[in-house]
């Protein structure tokens, strides 16, 4: 890490992708404004109109546009990149695996908000979660700096060659996107070499070596196709750290799989994604200052989700409490049944379901959380925290 | 794409005109049945046929060609004379 190359800057989480995709200058962006996504668009919208950037800005008038403009614009050989949140992401449910399948390496800020109804714009998981088996890589952030530093890692990794898959860079909703933070922001230079070029090694636009994108395929191939998803995911999970590896040379970062807090000797393990995460951490300093022993695991990799890392950091703690920004619609949680996956039976779980719709998750109720773990009441049925009676 | 061909990634095609290898014939289970002498050659079934595999030699229509024809029997239903009739199997 070389010093003073970077200038620290107060953006907001919308603004940091936007300043991210300033620097990766992706030959075509497309996006329809919706909340709480709006100052992504906003801001690179700006940074279009100031010529800062090659990039063809495409208005649309829907979000189902913006998608299908990015599978064109990629097949084309372009680098794509797009921004959305909660309806607008459902909207683009469609094409989200088009994307995948064709091997498109499209990268989408999601700023994660519900699901209507009832029409809420605030933030939760619920949007994020409708496309979490769609062949999209997910990338969780818990701060602003980090929605900027994984936008890089998200290009580096979609356009890898051993990958091919688009990516998804989630950020909360009005808590990273609209509140301001200090963020490092590197040199130009740095992040461009970093980077690179999209050198697509098939593209419609190669008049050379003319291809079909898209073709109709019967039985006997379309299974063959899927897998190749599979195993792309598969090859991500190794890339992504690769890439981190490379990116922590220019940030002195970690990009792993998830982020161990106070786990070593830890009795009692909350299992977070996103901003509720520095709640979390904020919560386990004072309970350890109280002597208690408690941790936090946050995902930062949530698809491939990193399942036999996950179990061998998760096989020693007694109490293991999963935090969910989504509703069971009779079914487990997203999140539960992943990390229920990882746990073995002397490991017992208990799902917390809370901040719905944007609803304040308080430190205090991370602390009651905890030492609800602590005194071992768990159950299969999972606790709803501030739900009002 | 043929299963000659290797599947390359994301189901991409880089040769043109692949699909004249994949014999969709093999899906038939009833085959059009063409009565030469009953044929007035107006061409009705040439122009009907969705896989346009009723090659004309000539201005005139000739054998079906049967590593295309699904067997879907357009060309029995349109047939003014009644030259063409569907029979059960390949």
């Amino acid at each position: 890490m070389t010093k003073n190359n970077f200038k620290t800057i107060a953006l907001t989480g919308g603004e940091a992708a936007a300043e991210a995709m300033r620097q990766i200058n992706p030959a075509v962006f497309s996006a329809y404004p919706i909340t709480p996504q709006t100052p992504i668009i906003e801001k690179f919208a700006k940074i279009v109109e100031k010529g800062l950037v090659e990039t063809k800005f495409v208005s649309v008038e829907s979000e189902h546009s913006a998608m299908s403009l990015m599978v064109g614009a990629a097949a084309a050989g372009g680098r794509a990149m797009t921004a959305t949140s909660s309806q607008g992401l459902a909207l683009m449910i469609e094409i989200l695996p088009i994307t995948s399948g064709l091997r498109l390496p499209v990268v989408m800020n999601l700023a994660m908000r519900s699901i209507s109804a009832p029409l809420n714009i605030h933030n939760d998981h619920q949007d994020a979660m409708l496309a979490r088996d769609l062949g999209w890589i997910q990338i969780f952030c818990e701060n602003n700096q980090e929605v900027y530093e994984n936008n890089f890692l998200a290009v580096r990794l979609a356009e890898n060659s051993k990958v091919k898959l688009p990516v998804m860079v989630c950020q909360d909703g009005f808590i990273a996107s609209h509140n301001l933070e200090g963020v490092k922001v590197y040199d130009d230079k740095i992040i461009k070499n970093f980077v690179g070029d999209y050198t697509p090694e098939n593209y419609l636009l190669n008049l050379k070596k003319p291809i079909t994108i898209g073709a109709f395929v019967m039985p006997d191939y379309y299974f063959e196709i899927k897998k190749q998803v599979a195993d792309a995911m598969n090859e991500a999970k190794k890339v992504y750290l690769k890439i981190g590896q490379e990116l922590k040379k220019i940030t002195g970062n970690d990009y792993g799989y998830f982020e161990q807090y106070f786990m070593s000797d830890a009795k009692a393990v909350i299992v977070a994604m996103g901003s509720v995460s520095g709640t979390a951490k904020a919560a386990v300093d004072k309970l350890r200052s109280q002597g208690k022993k408690v941790g936090l695991l946050k995902i930062n990799l949530y698809r491939p989700f990193p399942y036999q890392e996950v179990e061998k950091v998760l096989n020693k703690i007694k109490f293991v409490g999963i935090l969910e920004r989504v509703m069971g619609c009779g079914s487990i949680t997203p999140l539960t049944s992943d990390i229920s996956e990882c746990l073995n039976s002397k490991t017992s779980r208990q799902t917390y379901i809370l901040g719905l719709g944007g609803r304040d998750v308080q430190m205090e109720e991370i602390e009651g959380i905890f030492n609800d773990l602590l005194k071992g009441k768990l159950s299969k049925e999972p606790k709803y925290v501030g739900l009002k009676n | 794409m043929t299963k000659k061909n290797k599947i390359l990634i994301g189901g991409i095609i880089d040769k043109p005109g692949s699909s004249k290898n994949y014999k969709t014939g093999s899906w038939r289970s009833q085959r059009p049945v063409w009565d030469k002498t009953k044929c007035i050659q107006c061409l009705v079934c040439v122009n009907y046929c969705p896989e346009n595999c009723i090659p004309l030699k000539e201005d005139k229509r000739v054998e079906t060609d049967f590593d295309y024809c699904k067997g879907c029997g357009i060309c029995a239903q349109v047939c003014p004379v009644k030259a063409i009739i569907m029979k059960e199997g390949k």
